[in-house]
């Protein structure tokens, strides 16, 4: 089979997947800075239930996963205000209940059939030339967000009482980047799937950690680390007929790996 | 009469059952140097928060300046491990601007050497005067120093005092110094204030020292009995007679509200 053909086969899958890929960059970075991994794949998991209310519904898939989303991480920021019980335990018990009842309510849905290991592990090769607008588009706004109050983002992840003594509306920030977090797992459903999303928000992040001097530098590296995931995932893929998702994630730790072998800048 | 900077009035609080705050009624005036001292646990630093806008006060009030800029000096600092960030970047934080700004505001507390140093690498002392510089860089009305001299030997505690002065006669800021080391400070405030969750007694240094309230709390030999009761903490019990149930819980909350790490700065 020539290159050409396999270009063409993969168009679409390779620049959605570039797309969530380049996103997750800084966004990951959040993630290990402010230590959200486990709060991301509780919000992930939610998406499978968003998905699931939109089959039922008969709503649009995005919109549904987003609300969701939000939904469950306004309503975790509530709950992480008591004492009781701690913060992980919390996400624990979320994560799970909200996995739990999207899979249920999937397997509800008796009109369609639906394919469930999709959701959860994405399906590259199934996506078309409106999901990579929908895609970029959804790209375009977190990054502008992301540049736009990226000084306050930052000031909150190092410091959340300085930040706020010069003036940064704190919740605000912080509720934003719950918003764009959300944004971009509904972006992840349709490709590398709710359970895997994490990882690749994560081992990019963590990668580009030692190669950066400045968090301008992490997240950079962060992306370029998740484009090349999403390159040598699908030309695994196609080579030897791997899922796409799992090896895009094979690939990031592979990568990750790599960066292990540099002794860490400071 | 110039108009005060911040006014506490009658401000009580409560942290998990305990009064911190009982009363307590402050006046930040321009162009004055204020020194809370009291025992650990008293309250000081949960006052500062108030002031600050960090916290807000369950009866009485806390009226700002409108318009007022604040510089703040916490504690304590510390950067996440997966944060890349160097000192200059630190300092952008607080205001963008010129690197010229960042240069001189660390040419002022002496540490301009260290401005392309990782903050991570840096020793307590040398955190405590990039912390400062951070907050000189807003050119601040008021400026809270949440002791400021941790970590500083006696040399560098007197170029510190002695740098707040000159902040203070050039830019006619008023500070708001919470302090052990009466010895240096003493000599440089205009203002004391004692507390132990109400105010014991305030005015100039030398007429705390000879106050009865303050002769109760810290010993008949005034500031060389406080400077011993604040290292050596088994000579302490007749210094606190009244003060000593409970004083183990206002300490964890005075300081566990005071930054996220809980650090204790005995």
């Amino acid at each position: 089979m020539g290159g050409t053909t396999m270009i063409e086969l993969l168009a679409p899958a390779l620049l959605a997947g570039l797309a969530v890929a380049l996103v997750a960059g800084p966004m990951g970075a959040f993630v290990v800075w402010r230590r959200m991994a486990f709060f991301g794949d509780t919000m992930a998991n939610s998406a499978l239930l968003g998905a699931a209310l939109a089959l039922a519904l008969q709503v649009n898939l995005y919109l549904a996963v987003i609300a969701t989303c939000l939904v469950v991480a306004v309503a975790l920021v509530g709950l992480q205000r008591q004492r009781q019980i701690a913060d992980d335990t919390l996400l624990g018990i979320v994560a799970h209940i909200t996995l739990a009842l999207g899979i249920i309510a999937l397997s509800l849905q008796d009109s369609v059939q639906v394919d469930l290991f999709a959701y959860l592990f994405g399906d590259l090769l199934a996506v078309d030339w409106r999901d990579v607008v929908v895609l970029w588009a959804g790209a375009a706004v977190i990054l502008a967000l992301l540049a736009w109050r990226w000084r306050a983002l930052l000031s909150i992840t190092v410091n959340e009482d300085l930040a706020r003594v010069e003036g940064v509306a704190v919740p605000a920030t912080r509720l934003l980047l719950m918003l764009l977090l959300a944004l971009l797992i509904t972006g992840a459903i349709r490709t590398v799937g709710v359970l895997l999303i994490t990882s690749l928000l994560v081992m990019p992040a963590a990668g580009a950690r030692r190669l950066a001097r400045t968090p301008e530098q992490m997240a950079g590296f962060a992306s370029l680390i998740g484009l090349v995931s999403v390159m040598l995932g699908l030309t695994l893929s196609w080579h030897a007929d791997t899922p796409v998702g799992p090896s895009i994630v094979v690939a990031a730790a592979v990568l990750f790996g790599l960066t292990l072998l540099r002794r860490p800048t400071s | 009469m110039t108009q005060a900077l911040v006014t506490v009035e009658d401000a009580a609080l409560t942290l998990g059952g305990q009064a911190v705050l009982e009363n307590v009624s402050l006046t930040l005036e321009p162009g004055r140097i204020t020194t809370l001292i009291g025992p650990n646990g008293a309250g000081k630093s949960t006052l500062a928060r108030l002031v600050l806008g960090l916290a807000s006060p369950d009866r009485g009030r806390v009226i700002r300046r409108p318009g007022l800029t604040l510089g703040y000096m916490p504690q304590h600092l510390r950067v996440d491990e997966s944060l890349p960030l160097t000192v200059d970047r630190f300092l952008w934080l607080a205001a963008p601007g010129h690197t010229r700004a960042r240069r001189d505001a660390l040419q002022r507390t002496g540490v301009a050497h260290l401005r392309r140093r990782a903050v991570r690498q840096l020793s307590g002392g040398e955190m405590q005067r990039v912390l400062l510089a951070r907050a000189l860089l807003r050119k601040p009305d008021l400026l809270v120093l949440d002791e400021p001299a941790q970590g500083v030997d006696v040399a560098g505690q007197d170029a510190l005092y002695g740098l707040l002065g000159q902040v203070r006669d050039e830019t006619g800021c008023g500070i708001l110094l919470i302090s052990h080391d009466l010895h240096l400070v003493m000599a440089r405030t205009d203002e004391v204030v004692c507390l132990h969750h109400h105010v014991c007694c305030s005015g100039t240094p030398e007429a705390v020292s000879r106050d009865p309230a303050y002769q109760r709390l810290f010993g008949t030999h005034g500031m060389a009995n406080l400077a011993l009761y604040t290292h050596h903490h088994d000579h302490d019990h007749d210094l606190s007679g009244d003060v000593h149930g409970g004083e183990h819980h206002h300490g964890a909350h005075d300081h566990g509200a005071s930054h996220d790490g809980g650090h204790h700065h005995d």
